[in-house]
């Protein structure tokens, strides 16, 4: 059975599958694509963006999942899917055993507790008007978690020091703190509601290396303290080898390569992938003189008319006449190792 | 190989409500005929306010060169009139930035802006201009030049975008190119094509590079000389093979302490720098690595270590720079 195929909620199928640890969060066949309007008095749908074009992976309680590939291949639409943010236009999100798709917004309520999202720039989610004491304390009051306002000040202060600021950064102000405590903040807003689930968007990407390997080290401490899985969405491939498990490779809208985190960095067989990877540089001169530097020529297409059959192969350096037929399924070429390509 | 920049004592200061901003404080560097240097360091350590004072394009008020010496084949830049500075600028000294669309004109036709910059700095009659713009874009890798040249910014992607910045900075054959995080904005293919595009061409045409950056894997890929700046100062220089393996300066080891490996395996947590950089209106005496400093002795506190030799052209400004142990890094 293929990915594309695979049906809403189907048993686990030929999808990247669960070999060990139980699975969290499932998603099957999902697809997003945004309608693009023209007309003055009325608006018809003249194209549709295929942002997230048929990808299914599952995530294991406790896992990091990285997801990587270049701006604008769906990686912020498929967690924005997944936390409910976008509607998906077909597929199924199965968390713990649940359909979030099915549900409505009463039912989703404590779905959007157990699911939160740490954004890449910390200063546009956070209300510049409110301190930061609020920030990180009104979700609590929200979801009812915490009525009592003393209490929820307490746990507040709880908060800001297990995500290592002082607890006097309660009372300041998101503009009056750096880069690095911001997305802190971000952090310790996300785990007021005590979820399950993170989904960290770029999270550390705006940060300078000496502040951003702090928080990455936050961000493992937290995991392993709270049980908390992850959903690591980034372009960092250094980062993403750092902290994740598992790693999906996207490109225009698909999963093209999916591999325990080693063996995808070490073993790459997707042609994009290897050009990905081949394409960061290294902090080592000595070891980047070696390299060798194989360029991934042209820029990604657009995804309003992605390529037919495969979506890489204008730009794939072993692609043939058949690949602009048929589209390539995920096959497992390795134990654990999937890979959307015909010719590897 | 010749010296083209010299750079002594610069200092760049900006006058802000909240007290001096000591943003450049006291740099020294040279670059070679043909070289690619790099200027590397965190966000607000004064990197782009040094390059842009090597052009004298410090917005006055509030900031201002308030010493020091920039010589360029010998001629002190900042002695230079108003007039002749202009001169040097774009012509022999060419700049590229982070966000081309900033540089571009928005309303004006890429085939317009280039031919402007030839009629204007060269004195090209329109049709050679024309000529000429077609043959920079073919060699920054824009392909069908010809109908390009009549679109505007908008209709460029970034990387494309950052393509006609370099066409312009070759414009007029510039012997030295400033690129301030040149490749910041850009995806990890369209940086490893743009950087790939500067090296060849600056390589080819024997200009010099100064390249800025944050990225501790494009210098290594990219830099002869490497230049690592923390609070306005230098802190470390040398080559890069100097600087990644036998790292003199504590800031620098954190650093590379910081930074994971795409090439190995994870091996253990990283070991980050504690605190932030300092406020640079707010410094305090001694060594402004300090209060982030594992090696930290007493003097530290009271006495600004200087840059000094410790050989082979590798400096490092740090009192116990002899003392430090050195990261493991892996012998490939
Ligand atoms: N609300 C939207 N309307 C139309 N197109 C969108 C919308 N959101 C995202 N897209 C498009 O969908 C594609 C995927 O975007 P995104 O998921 O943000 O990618 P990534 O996070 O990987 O950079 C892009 O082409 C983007 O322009
Ligand atoms: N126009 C300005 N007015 C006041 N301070 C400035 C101005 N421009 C830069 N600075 C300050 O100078 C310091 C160095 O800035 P910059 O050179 O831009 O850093 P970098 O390029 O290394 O990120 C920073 O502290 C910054 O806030
Ligand atoms: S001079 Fe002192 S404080 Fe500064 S880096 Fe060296 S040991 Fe650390
Ligand atoms: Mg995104
Ligand atoms: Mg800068």
């Amino acid at each position: 059975m293929s990915v594309e195929s695979a049906a809403p909620g189907a048993d686990i199928g030929a999808a990247p599958s669960v070999a060990k640890g139980e699975t969290l969060l499932e998603v099957r066949g999902l697809k997003k694509y945004f309608p693009i309007t023209a007309g003055v008095m009325i608006q018809r749908t003249i194209a549709e963006v295929k942002a997230v074009d048929g990808i299914s992976f599952d995530i294991r309680r406790g896992e990091t999942l990285g997801l990587v590939g270049e701006s604008g291949c769906g990686k912020t639409t498929t967690g924005r899917c997944i936390l409910q943010l976008d509607r998906p236009s077909e597929g199924a999100i199965i968390f713990d055993g649940v359909n979030l798709v099915e549900l409505d917004q009463r039912a989703l309520s404590p779905y959007r507790q157990k699911i939160q999202v740490i954004f890449q720039d910390p200063y546009s989610s956070l209300n510049p008007r409110l301190k930061i004491g609020t920030i990180i304390g009104e979700p609590m009051k929200v979801h009812n978690i915490e009525p009592n306002v003393n209490k929820r000040r307490a746990r507040v202060s709880e908060l800001l020091s297990i995500c290592g600021l002082d607890p006097r950064f309660a009372d300041r102000y998101p503009h009056e703190m750096s880069g690095g405590q911001r997305q802190r903040v971000g952090i310790a807003r996300a785990l007021s509601l005590n979820p399950q689930f993170i989904i960290c968007d770029e999270a550390v990407s705006a940060l300078d290396v000496s502040i951003q390997a702090q928080v990455i080290n936050l961000l493992e401490d937290l995991r392993e303290e709270f049980h908390l899985t992850y959903l690591f969405i980034a372009h960092d491939l250094s980062v993403v080898r750092h902290l994740c498990h598992r790693v999906a490779v996207m490109y225009l809208g698909k999963i093209v390569e999916f591999a325990e985190c080693d063996e995808l960095y070490d073993n790459p067989l997707h042609p994009y992938t290897q050009l990905l990877l081949s394409a960061v540089p290294i902090p080592d001169p000595v070891t980047e003189s070696k390299r060798e530097h194989k360029m991934l020529k042209g820029e990604v297409p657009s995804p309003i008319n992605p390529p037919s059959g495969c979506v890489f192969h204008p730009r794939c350096p072993i692609a043939v006449e058949g690949c602009s037929g048929a589209i390539p399924e995920l096959r497992e070429l390795r134990p654990g190792h999937w890979v959307a390509c015909t010719e590897v | 190989m010749p010296r083209l920049l010299e750079i002594e004592n610069l200092r760049t200061q900006f006058f802000t409500s909240a007290g001096t901003v000591r943003a450049v404080d006291g740099i020294s560097y040279n670059v070679d005929e043909g070289e690619a240097a790099a200027i590397v360091g965190e966000s607000g350590c004064g990197k782009s306010v040094s390059a842009l004072s090597i052009l004298r394009l410090i917005p006055d008020p509030p900031g201002r060169i308030v010493d020091g010496s920039i010589r360029f084949k010998g001629i002190d830049l900042l002695q230079l009139s108003d007039v002749e500075i202009r001169r040097v600028r774009g012509r022999r000294i060419a700049m590229v930035f982070q966000e081309p669309m900033t540089s571009l004109n928005p309303v004006l036709t890429i085939g317009l802006q280039l031919t402007e910059t030839l009629t204007h700095h060269l004195g090209m009659t329109k049709e050679a201009a024309r000529a000429r713009a077609v043959e920079l874009m073919g060699m920054v890798g824009i392909s069908d030049p010809e109908r390009r040249l009549s679109q505007y910014p908008h209709h460029f992607s970034g990387g494309m975008r950052q393509r006609v910045m370099i066409a312009m900075a070759l414009c007029c054959e510039p012997e030295l190119i400033i690129a301030d995080e040149p490749t910041t904005a850009l995806d990890v293919t369209i940086q490893a094509q743009i950087l790939e595009l500067m090296k060849d061409l600056t390589r080819r045409l024997g200009v010099a590079l100064i390249i800025i950056t944050h990225n501790l894997g494009v210098v290594a890929r990219y830099a002869d000389r490497v230049h690592v700046m923390y609070a306005g100062k230098i802190i470390e220089q040398g080559t890069a093979r100097q600087i990644y393996h036998e790292p003199g300066h504590p800031y620098t080891i954190g650093l590379l302490h910081s930074v994971p490996r795409l090439d190995q395996p994870r091996k253990e947590k990283l070991a980050p720098i504690e605190g932030q950089p300092p406020d640079l209106a707010r410094l305090d005496e001694g060594c402004a690595f300090r209060p982030r400093c594992r090696y930290a002795v007493e003097r530290c506190a009271t006495e600004i270590p200087p840059l000094e030799d410790m050989g082979d052209g590798h400096y490092s400004a740090c009192w116990e720079k002899d003392k430090l142990p050195q990261p493991q890094r892996a012998a490939s």
